[in-house]
Order: structure tokens, then C-alpha cells, then sequence
């Protein structure tokens, strides 16, 4: 009886342990596991993104169009907010990721000057960690703002950021919960305008639903929400304008491992020089809107596109 | 351990005691909303778990309920709840009061499970109501279940509402997305081993509590009903405690 | 439903990483719950520690715990292993003290009797205290598989890929229908898993099945055959 039983058990055993050997060797050999990663193999290239749809939709376009040009791609999307994944990639564990200039470029020096498009793409060049280069900047623009509902700004009469100053009712602020000690956060209102808000309300969407409704419903007066949002269109929002440079223009650019060589570049470079900024706004529109899957919102653009 | 250190620091800061979102002010919102949710949770989950407990009636409804309840993700939840009706506590209340339930509901049925039949059938015998019984009998030898419960489920709430940070400028969890999402990691350890240590503090206290509502004539078995034990195991029998599932 | 048919192969693939995710951790933990848990039964002092320590552990809650971790062990922050590991501590925290209640709760005659023929330590642990706790074994295990596969979702906010990405994308396009989808795909796959648990049960213990007299007469306390 006890044999029988010990048998018994010690088959189960046997297909438990069997299984985490075969898990954990999934795990490890998971194109998700950061530090493993195909980086051995010359001929895979990783694309990255970050852990916002939009992005991903950008990251998934760079990754089919590599891969109708004969290269293999290992995506890695979703992966956490600039903070997580930017060690990886001065790390040289991802080769290709859509970025944007300006958030890159402070995210690499805090007192990095700015200015126009072109001048915050030549100082992020010469910012850029050794082994990293970015390649052409596309027209497409994904910038933080700061955005009111129209009525508020009909209201006081806004118009830019500095105008704020008029609103004589307490503004509460919205966005990520990150957007608190950014260099254009509250209190750079307050320091350069003299705006007094009134709070800080974090909603971690990164400007999506959540916030927008926060902002009609006024929960919130004032958010951040980025300039390619459908919402701003479909919601009545204003995103006032920014005439100091306050933020830096946030053009969407590939940053690349020296794994790209210059026939891969010339791909993404054909891509970013068709991709303009009403594409960007229409692809997240699909994405929100529509919810049309990332690989479909992205299969139909490069079809659309014909670049290949 | 460098950045250990860097947290302590963080945690004895001057500066992070003043002002909004200093560290007294967050800790006292994170207790606070444990208390509430622990309070909802249990006007729902108690009176149920009597009933079921007395009457014997609906068990199997009940652990099918409340496992299928554990195995709802919090976060899930929490994003859903959002959605609908919008920043603030509202979704955070609603997702965490869910998480709560179940090892309440569990604590209160297993609690008069417990329990001796023979003193049950002796409480009867001597004339008692069934009112009497409960109030008399099951509820206060039921009660050190009743507190596991409610421990476990206090453990859950107080460690999940750092995720109501994820929608509401709220408690702990502040400090760990911040912290998160600026690399600011001595603030997101510093807020970690904030959270730790709370959740420590009120084991501690409900497990000084369970000690205590022990019923004096108990107590010389409580060893045994502590560990919520049965005299010989019990299939489909489960730990009281269960850990939080955001 | 229509979100659900168009990104049928997006809810495979998380699916499969959360697969990835939580069924280590619950073998794991088993593995390693047992000999603790034997050690914490077996000594006084042993079950003190081992109890304290593991009830400790236990109380930290997730998020944090994701987040100190890949600074303890040297992983990255959205790794799989590093969370692999943090569910693993959760599971063994619980199991530690299902294994310890579980063995203490073999009659001591019966063990009595296994030492009086002759049994060792060790081929009593296997033959005789493991067989008898395997139902509640399989109790403490089937929670710990239902509360892993929950506690995965969490790595989402960290950026590990699990069907908690569901609920982190559904919240920033607002697609309701996403989350919800994430809600009941975590939970049909910890019934799933709580199933394979059940049957496995079934077959590591069979006699558990035809006792179902016996469990009615165990919780009226009535004597009775441990031996089927």
C-alpha cells in the first residue's frame, strides 16, 4: 500500500520539478528576461517601447518596417516609463526605441538648454551616452502641454501658459505622478510665471481617459496632456501654447544601438520622414477611438505609406 | 547597501515631514483608509458569515464566492472602477473593500465552525434561544477566528492601497510611484519600508488583540484555535490567512 | 466581446507570460515550503524562528516588495525572475505554516506506530506524514495558486508583461473592455490552475476521493480509520 503511494508521489514529484526546470528555462530564455536578451545573435535586432499605447504603436511600425526589409526583429514593448528603461538602453540591451527629443534630451541632462526642433536634435546628439545615436527626426510631435477645457479657457480668456496668471479660482493640477518634480512642472509655473496652483492630483494614464475626464468633470483645472492625444480634439480641450519654450519640442525620433548599421537606418529614417504630426494624432485616434490592436493600427499605416 | 542607506536617509529626513505630502500625513491617510475599508468589508462580510456559520447553510456558496473574489485582481479592479466613475478615493474604496471581504467572510463561518458541537448542543439543552446561542456562545468563541480574518484582510488592505496612489493623490503608495517613475529610488524604498513596517505595526496589534478576546474558558485551548487547527485534517479546509491579491 | 475577438492573439500571448509568471512560483514554493515546514514541526526553536520569519515576510506587501527586490538580488526591475522570486517568498511564506500545521496534525499514534515497526525518520516524513497532510497540503497549495496568479497582475506597474498589462493599456486608451477581459482571464486561469491542483490531488491522493463519509464523520469529530 505505502509503495504504491511512494510511487505515486514521487512520479508527481518527478513532473513538478520537470516543470520548473522547464518553466525557469522559459523564464530565463524569455525575450522579456532584460539581462539574457538574443543580443548574441547579430542578425536579431530588439525594439523597444515604452509603457504608453502611442508609443507602442511607433515601436511596432519600426519593427515591421525593419522586418519587411529582411531583419529580425525581437519586440520588447510595454517596458516602463523613461526611468525604467533608459539604463537598459545606454545599457545597449535594446537597439531600437522610439523616443522624443526634448523629454529625452532633459531626461539625459537636467540643465540642458532647448530651443527649437532643430537645436534640441543637434544638443541631444552631442548629449547622448557613447554607443547611442539617434537617427533623422520625424515631423511628428508628441510634447507635453498644458491643457484646459475650452469653456475654462473662454473663461479667463486664455491663451498661452503665462496667461494662467489671469484665473482667479484655485487650479488643480493633473498628470503623472512624475510630472510633480519635472523641470516644467508646477513649480516652474510658479517660479516662472508666478502661477499659484493649488495642488497636485496624480493619475497614472499618462493623460488619457482618467485624466480628461478629471478635467471636464473639473477635478482638475489644469493637465498635462500630450499634444497627439485624440482627446484634445474629441473632448473640447485647449493646449495652451508655449511661446517661452517651457517644454521642449518632443519630435519623435529612433534612438539606435550600434547594432544598426546604415542600411537599417535608412529604414527607419524612410519612416520617420513620412510620419507627420496629424499621422500621429490619427494613429493614436484609431488606437483610443477605434481600439484597433498596435500591429493593425501599424500594418495599415506602412501600407497606406507605401514605403516599402 | 548603499542604497538602503540612501532610504533610512530618506525616512529621517526633516524635510520629508513638513508641507504637503509629508511622510505623518501619508501614513495617516494609508491607516485611515484601512480602517474604512476594513469597516465596509466587515458590515458586509460579518453578518453573512454569522448566518452561515449558525445555520450551516451556504457554505459552499460562500467558498466558491469569496475564492472566486480572491482571484479578481485588485488592480484590475481598481483600473475599472476608475474608468467609471473617475479620479479619487471612489475606485480605490470599491476595489480594496472587494479584496477585504473574503477573509473576513472566511474568519467569521470558520470561526463558529470552531466551535465544540458539544457546547452548542449543551447551550441548547439548558434552554438558551438561538439568539442566546449566537450572541452567547458562538459569536465570543468564534471571535479568534473572526480577528485572523480580519487580520489577514487588514494585512491585504494596508499593503494593496499603495496602489490607490495609482489614481488619487493618496497614502504610501505616493512615494513608490513617484519614486518609481523619477528613479528617485531612496523615496520608493524609503515609502516600501514605510508600508513594511506599518503593515508590522497593526499584525502586531491584531495579534495582541487576538490574544486578548481569547474567552477565559478557552483559553487553555487557544494554542489550538490560534492556528486555526482542526483535530485531524480537514479536506477543503483553508488557511484563514491568504495573501492580498491587487 | 468584439475587443476580445480582434486581439485574441494579444490576450494568448500575455496569458502565456503570465503562465510564465505564476506557475514557477507555486511549484517552488512547495518544494521549498516542505522542508521548512517539516524542520518547524520537527523543533520548538526551529518553528519559532521559521513561523516569525515567514509571517514577516508575508506582511510585505507587493508593490514594494517588486520594487526592493531587484536591489537585494541584483536583478532588473521588470525582469521575470525578480518576480518569480518575490511570488515564490509569498507562496513559501504561506505554505511554510500550512506544511508545519499539516504534519502537526498526523495522529501520533499512527506515528507512533511507524516508528514502533521500524520506520526512519526519513521513511516516515515520505511514507507516513506526507501522505496523511497531503489534503491539507493541497488546500494550502490550491490558495497559494489562486493568490499567485492575482499577485502577477501587479508586475504590470513595473513594467513586467503579464495579463496585468491588460488593465494598464485598457486604463490609458480607455478601454473598458480590455480590463475586463484582463479581470476574467486571471481569474479563469487561477480557477484553471486551481483545477490542475485538484486533480493532481486526486492522483497523488486517491483514497481522499472515496472518504467523503469520512470527511463528514471527521468534522463531527467522530473517531475513525486514518488508514484507508
Amino acid at each position: 500500500m505505502f509503495t504504491v503511494k511512494k510511487g505515486r508521489l514521487a512520479a508527481i514529484a518527478a513532473v513538478a520539478v520537470g516543470a520548473v526546470v522547464a518553466l525557469a528555462g522559459c523564464a530565463s530564455g524569455d525575450p522579456l528576461g532584460a539581462g539574457s536578451t538574443a543580443s548574441g545573435d547579430s542578425k536579431t535586432l530588439v525594439v523597444g517601447s515604452q509603457d504608453y499605447y502611442s508609443n507602442e504603436i511607433i515601436a511596432e511600425i519600426y519593427a515591421q518596417a525593419l522586418e519587411a526589409n529582411g531583419v529580425t526583429v525581437d519586440r520588447q514593448f510595454r517596458i516602463g516609463q523613461r526611468e525604467v528603461y533608459l539604463p537598459e538602453i545606454t545599457g545597449g540591451k535594446i537597439d531600437v526605441f522610439p523616443e522624443y527629443t526634448g523629454s529625452l534630451l532633459q531626461a539625459l541632462d537636467k540643465k540642458a538648454a532647448g530651443g527649437t526642433a532643430d537645436e534640441t536634435y543637434a544638443e541631444l546628439k552631442k548629449t547622448l551616452p557613447s554607443g547611442l545615436s539617434v537617427l533623422d527626426q520625424a515631423a511628428a510631435t508628441d510634447q507635453n502641454s498644458w491643457t484646459v477645457t475650452q469653456a475654462f479657457a473662454k473663461k479667463y480668456n486664455l491663451t498661452d501658459i503665462a496667461s494662467l496668471k489671469k484665473v482667479t479660482e484655485p487650479i488643480t493640477v493633473g498628470g503623472n505622478s512624475e510630472l510633480e518634480t519635472r523641470p516644467y512642472g508646477p513649480t516652474a509655473l510658479k517660479e516662472k510665471y508666478g502661477i499659484e496652483t493649488a495642488g497636485f492630483k496624480p493619475v497614472e494614464d499618462g493623460g488619457g481617459p482618467l485624466t480628461v475626464k478629471a478635467l471636464v468633470q473639473g477635478d482638475i483645472q489644469l493637465a498635462n496632456i500630450y499634444t497627439a492625444s485624440p482627446n484634445i480634439k474629441s473632448d473640447n480641450l485647449v493646449a495652451l501654447t508655449d511661446p517661452d519654450g517651457l517644454f521642449f519640442p518632443d519630435n519623435v525620433v529612433p534612438v539606435v544601438s550600434k547594432k544598426v548599421d546604415d542600411k537599417t537606418a535608412a529604414v527607419l529614417n524612410k519612416v520617420s520622414a513620412a510620419l507627420s504630426a496629424e499621422n500621429l494624432v490619427s494613429l493614436n485616434s484609431e488606437s483610443v477611438n477605434d481600439q484597433k490592436s498596435a500591429k493593425a493600427i501599424a500594418a495599415d499605416w506602412l501600407k497606406q505609406a507605401a514605403l516599402f | 547597501m548603499n542604497i538602503f542607506g540612501d532610504a533610512l536617509n530618506w525616512i529621517i529626513d526633516p524635510a520629508n515631514y513638513s508641507g504637503p505630502g509629508a511622510i505623518p500625513m501619508r501614513l495617516l491617510e494609508h491607516l485611515g483608509f484601512t480602517f474604512l475599508t476594513l469597516l465596509v468589508a466587515s458590515a458586509i462580510a460579518i453578518p453573512f458569515g454569522f448566518v452561515i456559520g449558525h445555520t450551516g447553510r451556504g457554505r459552499g456558496l460562500a467558498v466558491t464566492t469569496s475564492g472566486g473574489l480572491r482571484a479578481i485582481p485588485t488592480l484590475g479592479l481598481l483600473t475599472l472602477v476608475a474608468l467609471w466613475i473617475g479620479i479619487g478615493l471612489g475606485a480605490p474604496y470599491v476595489a480594496l473593500t472587494v479584496l477585504a471581504i473574503p477573509p473576513i467572510l472566511a474568519g467569521a463561518y470558520t470561526g463558529f465552525e470552531a466551535i465544540d458541537r458539544g457546547a452548542i448542543d449543551a447551550a441548547r439543552a439548558v434552554g438558551m434561544s438561538e439568539v442566546q446561542i449566537l450572541t452567547q456562545v458562538e459569536i465570543p468563541l468564534g471571535l479568534p477566528l473572526l480577528i485572523g480574518g480580519l487580520r489577514s484582510a487588514a494585512l491585504q488592505v494596508v499593503a494593496t492601497a499603495t496602489l490607490a496612489a495609482y489614481v488619487a493623490d493618496f497614502g504610501l503608495g505616493r512615494y513608490l510611484f513617484s519614486g518609481l517613475k523619477t528613479r528617485d529610488y531612496a523615496q520608493m524604498l524609503g515609502g516600501s519600508i514605510l508600508v513594511i513596517l506599518l503593515a508590522l505595526a497593526l499584525e502586531g496589534i491584531f495579534a495582541t488583540i487576538q490574544r486578548v478576546v481569547v474567552p477565559r474558558g478557552v483559553a487553555s485551548t487557544r494554542l489550538l484555535v490560534d492556528r486555526a487547527r482542526p483535530a485531524r485534517p480537514r479536506p477543503g479546509m483553508e488557511p484563514a490567512i491568504t495573501k492580498g491579491n491587487p | 466581446m468584439n475587443w476580445v475577438w480582434a486581439n485574441l492573439d494579444l490576450i494568448r500571448d500575455r496569458t502565456l507570460d503570465h503562465l510564465i509568471l505564476s506557475v514557477p512560483p507555486i511549484i517552488l514554493s512547495f518544494v521549498i515550503a516542505l522542508p521548512l515546514g517539516w524542520l518547524a514541526n520537527r523543533y520548538r526553536l526551529s518553528r519559532g524562528v521559521i513561523l516569525t520569519v515567514s509571517g514577516l515576510l508575508y506582511a510585505i506587501p507587493s508593490f514594494p516588495m517588486f520594487i526592493v527586490l531587484p536591489a537585494l538580488v541584483g536583478t532588473t526591475l521588470r525582469s521575470p525572475l525578480n518576480l518569480v522570486i518575490a511570488l515564490t517568498i509569498y507562496g513559501v511564506a504561506l505554505m511554510v505554516r500550512v506544511v508545519a500545521d499539516g504534519l502537526a496534525s498526523v495522529d501520533a499514534d499512527v506515528q507512533r506506530s511507524a516508528v514502533a515497526v521500524g520506520f526512519s525518520t526519513w521513511t516516515n516524513f515520505w511514507q507516513v506524514e506526507l501522505p496523511l497532510s497531503g489534503p491539507v497540503l493541497l488546500a494550502g497549495l490550491r490558495v497559494v495558486a489562486v493568490s499567485t496568479v492575482s499577485l502577477a497582475t501587479v508586475g504590470a506597474v513595473i513594467g513586467a508583461q503579464s495579463l496585468g498589462s491588460l488593465f494598464t493599456d485598457g486604463f490609458q486608451r480607455g478601454i473598458q473592455a480590455e480590463i475586463i477581459t484582463g479581470i476574467v482571464a486571471t481569474v479563469l486561469l487561477a480557477l484553471l490552475l486551481d483545477g490542475a491542483l485538484v486533480a493532481v490531488g486526486r492522483l497523488a491522493l486517491p483514497w481522499t476521493r472515496a472518504r467523503k463519509s469520512v470527511r463528514a464523520a471527521a468534522r463531527l469529530r467522530l473517531p475513525v480509520e486514518v488508514t484507508p
